[in-house]
């Protein structure tokens, strides 16, 4: 063993690799939060509040329709980043890490997917 | 190991009697923020879902949202948006290797504070008399 280097023993172990990749798509899920956080804010508090026909009224636009559907998919993929790391970062037990971790990609996509069907079916009717 | 014996030495700076500073606490409270705002995006998906059913489910969501409790919650959740969003755009800033020094750090800070809270005044005057 001690006639390897570092390298050696590392080679293939753990998630070298992986850490670029995922700063990354943060970075890009960020800056596409700026723009869409604010077109997203701003109907949405307008709309709430209201009644049932303003309500749709308002996301059957095709742009607040579509701002929302973004807004939804890159925010939620977003938090499952963030949360990806908190849970990295606190959770030591393996097997609870795998399991949230896990858990963490499942509720995320959940709930981006049941506001992206949501707001289409608001749009499409 | 090296050094295992460090002797019997006060540890510095100790967590429960450190005075954390500005950059600290606000990266803190990005975190806190981001994890907050996942719950309210939750709270956001289900009104979507009751606009996209029925006008009486509608009425009950939009109705439990905007109680005193449902307004309250969307303040908060309100104001962690736009202090999130802003110290956002401060990593964004941090990420390109700009902007360490220390008297830059504590006035970004406060910039973005003081941002956050008067978005989040606008933010409520529109959507009262939007």
């Amino acid at each position: 063993m001690q006639y390897r280097t570092d390298r050696q023993r590392i080679t293939g172990l753990g998630t070298a690799g992986e850490g670029v990749g995922h700063w990354w798509s943060q970075r890009l899920t960020s800056i596409g939060l700026v723009p869409l956080s604010l077109c997203f804010l701003f109907p949405f508090v307008r709309a709430l509040g209201t009644d049932f026909e303003t309500a749709r009224e308002i996301y059957s636009h095709p742009f607040n329709a579509v701002v929302a559907i973004l807004f939804f998919a890159v925010g939620f993929l977003h938090l499952q980043q963030g949360v990806q790391v908190v849970i990295e970062d606190y959770v030591h037990d393996k097997p609870t890490r795998t399991v949230l971790l896990l858990a963490n990609v499942l509720f995320c996509a959940a709930f981006a997917f049941t506001g992206i069907f949501a707001v289409a079916k608001i749009a499409f009717a | 190991m090296a050094d295992v014996n460090r002797g019997n030495r006060p540890l510095s700076p100790h967590l429960t009697v450190y005075r954390l500073p500005l950059t600290a606490r606000m990266s803190i409270l990005h975190r806190f923020t981001g994890l907050g705002l996942g719950a309210a995006a939750i709270l956001v998906v289900w009104w979507f879902l009751a606009a996209a059913s029925s006008p009486s489910y509608f009425d009950f969501a939009d109705g439990l949202l905007t109680s005193w409790l449902g307004n309250l919650v969307l303040f908060v959740a309100l104001v962690a948006l736009w202090y999130h969003f802003f110290n956002g755009v401060r990593h964004l800033i941090w990420d390109t290797g700009e902007a360490f020094e220390v008297s830059t750090l504590r006035t970004s800070g406060i910039a973005v504070l003081v941002a956050a809270g008067v978005m989040s005044i606008i933010t409520v005057v529109i959507a009262l008399w939007g």
